[in-house]
């Protein structure tokens, strides 16, 4: 059972997501648990809306629970015009729980201390995988919560408020299958997207700009986690080198012993330092970029079916011409045509607000963690200044 | 007779100034053929065998006695001569220094120095003439094309000392060049108690990548892995105070011209002769079953087995901490490049300006980890490594007493065999052979115990010899290590200070995202 409270939270809010201060529906995750590969969720609603039964109220919630509500979201045609907020990651403990495995059958050639110390790096990064995944799934209920339309859907109403299990509600295999199947022809969707002729400039900009973007973030996000893993690495060899400093220290009978003592101690601490950098590195810098993927993804999404709408209505031209030339079914084909055009340009309409608030809070996002990353950068760097010159002193008056 | 001047150093005897007139030189082209080699027994260190190569320490003479001793590689002479190669030169031992290659060099005021009969006087006699030598290799040059390529390294020497001609000079020399050294050296102090230093590793593989003419990252690493471990090869040498005073050290520093040692090449006749007697030796030492009697020893085997398992542990992990700093600086450059390509991609104006700052700070940030992981592997990893080598020429040493103890206790039991052989020869009834009979064991009965008596002595010696040299040795680590930890801690400091320096100018640039 981790729980998580609340100076944690407000510092794990890195990803931010401009939320509005409307206090009249607030969601949090308090609690979650870990079982094996399931992690259960507490979502927590606090709510002055007349439209929920409580004002107060918790249930559990599984991952897929999640995904369940997010796709709901996405095939619902009202919304086509939205950018649907990205469905939160499964929680992948795969990484953490290999080093484990690794670091068992390594522990013959460590000393006590060392295994001691390389299996509390590993519960860290375990708990850090952990908090991330409730964080990531907390931000998307309130992403929600905070979208003046898509707060109130139904199906996001019943996924706060069920009490009981959601699994019922939740895709059986046929229509996990058709979502399958909707996501593949989505791809041939792409292709037929970017091919299409777009009439309105801020599209057309939007949609190089997205398209290009995306791979590019999609990069960035990959070569940022290299570069957090390898701090890791670091972190993990200071250990062996304390370690082993301390049993030359143990060993030794001479003056020398005190110098030893303290450069064990030094890369122990020098460790800890690392290991905040890998951390906070990968909380404002890995973790903002992979969310900003994912919400590029989103808005791609909406393009889609934009361009599915525009689509639709120009095959609904066709038919009314077809239908003008064979004078038969008329009033259908203009009726069709009518609403087509409607749907369309009511989404082009929604897109652009969507799209151009989109842009606003991914500046204000990376403005923040950007200079959040910059100060912990300086502060680890102060610190470590610290440890070592106050090593350095030490050794020298010795 | 200047072989008076030469007593095996186990003999505590006295010996006297050269004086002006005498032979410098026992005739060392006469005594060649009949060469004893200066051998692993500490019994005789004999000079003669080492008499060709002794001239060359005197370039300006030019007689022809010495000029051909260069040709000179003792190809038929027992078997211990090819592994001397070009012959080291006398060794200096605390008892009797070579005088007669000695003088020449100091002239005029350090005659006191001949009269020292113990090392303790030496080392009084040395702090007046205080250790100020400095040493660099530097200068690395690809001479030759192909696989008969070498580097040639510069080697300067600047020094006040008197041991030395000039003040300041320089030579060129090659790797085998020191390798040349260190088999000299080994071969003459090693088994008489004295931690040589080890000479730096060979690497077929990092050499021949120089020789094709390789010009990356990993080869120039070589090269300057290598330069810079010979450079702390020689000052660990002449930091020694016996070493330093020998005339093969001496030369090697001086002398612009030095005959290769081509006895030193792995694949060689040589080569290949070291490689089994190493086998063999190992053999012997498990063998060897040895009744410690002094505890010190006990215990300072134990304490020098587990640093050593210690240093190699710790080798190991700074090798692998070096390997982790050049991935992240390698991932942090990737990341500049992929941060830059956002940056472009970005249309937001002043988004895109921050993103592409961030971009040149990680660039930045790569190129000092670069440079991190540059000083862990010269300061850090090179340091252990050296130490692991050494701690090696410590145990060898030790091995070497327990090679003079058993020696010594095979004296011991021949002799026993040998009386006892006396004491039967009483009963038998040959009368006329009984005499002669008697009159020969008598005879190798007395050698018997003149070598058991040199033989405690050596063992003695050698014991006495150790814990002096365990003794430098102990208080030298620690020094070297202490000042090099402190320069590595140093360097990690300037590294934290730079990153300071570089978020620092970057934070304004992220704050000005509107």
């Amino acid at each position: 059972m981790t729980s998580i409270d609340e100076s944690d939270k407000e510092k794990l809010r890195s990803v931010s997501v401009d939320l509005n201060n409307d206090t009249s529906l607030l969601i949090d995750i308090p609690d979650a648990l870990c079982e094996r590969d399931k992690v259960k969720f507490t979502v927590h609603t606090k709510t002055t809306l007349s439209s929920f039964q409580k004002p107060d109220f918790s249930v559990p919630r599984q991952h897929e629970d999640f995904i369940w509500l997010h796709d709901a979201l996405v095939e619902t045609e009202d919304y086509a015009g939205l950018i649907i907020p990205p469905a939160p990651p499964k929680p992948d403990f795969e990484s953490p729980r290999d080093k484990m495995h690794k670091l068992g059958e390594g522990e013959a050639t460590m000393t006590k201390e060392e295994y001691t110390k390389m299996k509390q790096e590993l519960e860290a990064e375990y708990l850090a995988v952990f908090k991330k995944t409730v964080q990531v799934h907390e931000v998307f209920l309130q992403r929600l919560s905070s979208h003046p339309v898509l707060s109130k859907d139904r199906n996001f109403q019943i996924f706060l408020e069920y009490d009981q299990d959601l699994s019922v509600r939740r895709k059986n295999a046929k229509e996990m299958f058709g979502g399958f199947f909707k996501n593949m022809v989505k791809s041939a969707d792409e292709v037929l997207i970017s091919g299409i002729k777009e009439v309105d400039d801020f599209f057309e900009q939007e949609k190089t700009f997205l398209l290009d973007y995306y791979s590019k973030i999609k990069d960035s996000t990959a070569k940022a986690e290299k570069m957090t893993r390898s701090h890791k690495n670091i972190a993990d060899d200071y250990i062996h080198i304390s370690a082993t400093l301390n049993s030359l220290c143990a060993e030794d009978s001479t003056p020398n012993k005190k110098n030893l003592e303290k450069l064990s101690d030094l890369f122990e601490r020098l460790r800890k330092v690392e290991g905040r950098v890998a951390s906070d590195q990968e909380l404002k810098l890995t973790e903002l970029l992979r969310y900003y993927m994912r919400d590029i993804q989103a808005a791609k999404d909406l393009l889609y079916r934009r361009a599915r709408a525009l689509v639709d209505y120009e095959n609904s031209n066709k038919a009314l011409d077809k239908a003008r030339l064979k004078s038969k079914d008329i009033p259908q084909a203009e009726e069709h045509q009518r609403q087509s055009l409607q749907k369309f340009d009511k989404l082009s309409e929604s897109a652009k607000k969507e799209l151009t608030s989109f842009k606003g809070r991914r500046v204000v996002a990376f403005r923040k963690n950007l200079i959040e990353m910059a100060e912990l950068e300086i502060k680890h760097a102060k610190n470590n200044v610290a440890l070592l010159q106050g090593c350095v002193d030490l050794l020298k008056n010795n | 007779m200047a072989d008076t001047a030469r007593d095996p150093p186990p003999d505590r005897t006295d010996f006297h100034e050269v004086e002006d007139g005498e032979d410098l030189f026992p005739e060392p082209s006469a005594e060649t053929p009949e060469s004893q080699p200066a051998s692993l027994s500490a019994v005789d260190i004999s000079t003669n065998a080492n008499g060709p190569k002794q001239d060359s320490f005197f370039d300006d003479d030019n007689e022809d006695l010495f000029a051909e001793a260069t040709e000179e590689v003792s190809l038929d002479s027992p078997e211990r001569d090819v592994l001397l190669s070009d012959g080291p030169s006398p060794a200096i031992t605390p008892i009797t220094p070579p005088t007669s290659v000695i003088t020449p060099r100091i002239g005029h005021t350090h005659d006191d120095m001949f009269t020292h009969s113990s090392f303790d006087e030496i080392e009084e006699e040395e702090s007046g003439d205080s250790f100020d030598i400095h040493i660099s290799v530097s200068d690395p040059e690809k001479i030759g094309d192909g696989m008969n390529a070498y580097m040639a390294y510069k080697v300067t020497t600047k020094t006040s000392m008197s041991l030395f001609k000039q003040r300041d000079f320089a030579v060129k020399r090659r790797f085998s060049d020191f390798l040349g050294l260190h088999s000299k050296l080994a071969s003459k102090y090693l088994h008489i108690g004295y931690i040589v230093p080890p000479a730096p590793e060979k690497s077929i593989v990092g050499m021949t990548k120089v020789k094709v003419g390789k010009e990356d990252q990993s080869s120039n690493e070589f090269v300057e892995k290598r330069r810079s471990a010979l450079e702390r090869y020689l000052m660990r040498t002449v930091k020694h105070p016996i070493l330093l005073k020998d005339p093969d050290v001496l030369q090697f520093l001086e002398s612009t011209e030095l005959p290769r040692a081509v006895n030193t090449q792995a694949l060689s006749s040589a080569g290949i002769l070291r490689m089994v007697n190493k086998a063999a030796d190992a053999v012997n030492k498990m063998t060897i079953k040895m009744n410690e009697s002094d505890a010190w020893f006990e215990e300072k085997q134990q304490h020098f087995e587990n640093l050593d398992l210690q240093l190699k542990k710790l080798h190991a992990s700074v090798e692998s901490l070096v390997c982790h700093r050049k991935e992240l600086s390698v991932n942090t450059a990737q990341f500049a490049k992929s941060a830059a390509m956002l940056g472009n991609s970005e249309d937001h104006t002043a988004l895109s300006r921050a993103l592409s700052q961030l971009a040149e700070v990680e660039e930045k940030i790569d190129q000092l980890h670069q440079d991190q992981a540059n000083a862990d592997l010269y300061l850090f990893s090179e340091l252990l490594g050296d130490y692991v080598r050494l701690i090696g020429a410590v145990k060898g040493v030790f091995d070497h007493r327990m090679k003079t103890w058993q020696k010594w206790q095979d004296s011991q039991m021949l002799l026993q065999k040998k009386r006892e052989a006396e004491a039967k020869l009483q009963f038998t009834n040959k009368p006329d052979k009984l005499q002669q009979a008697k009159d020969e064991i008598k005879e190798e009965i007395e050698e018997l115990e003149g070598k058991v008596q040199q033989g405690e002595r050596d063992f003695e010696q050698i014991s006495k010899t150790i814990r002096k040299e365990v003794s430098r040795f102990e208080k030298e680590r620690v020094k070297d290590f202490k000042m090099i930890i402190v320069k590595y801690l140093e360097s990690l400091v300037q590294t934290q200070q730079q990153l300071i320096k570089y978020w620092e100018a970057f934070l304004p640039e992220a704050k000005a995202i509107s």
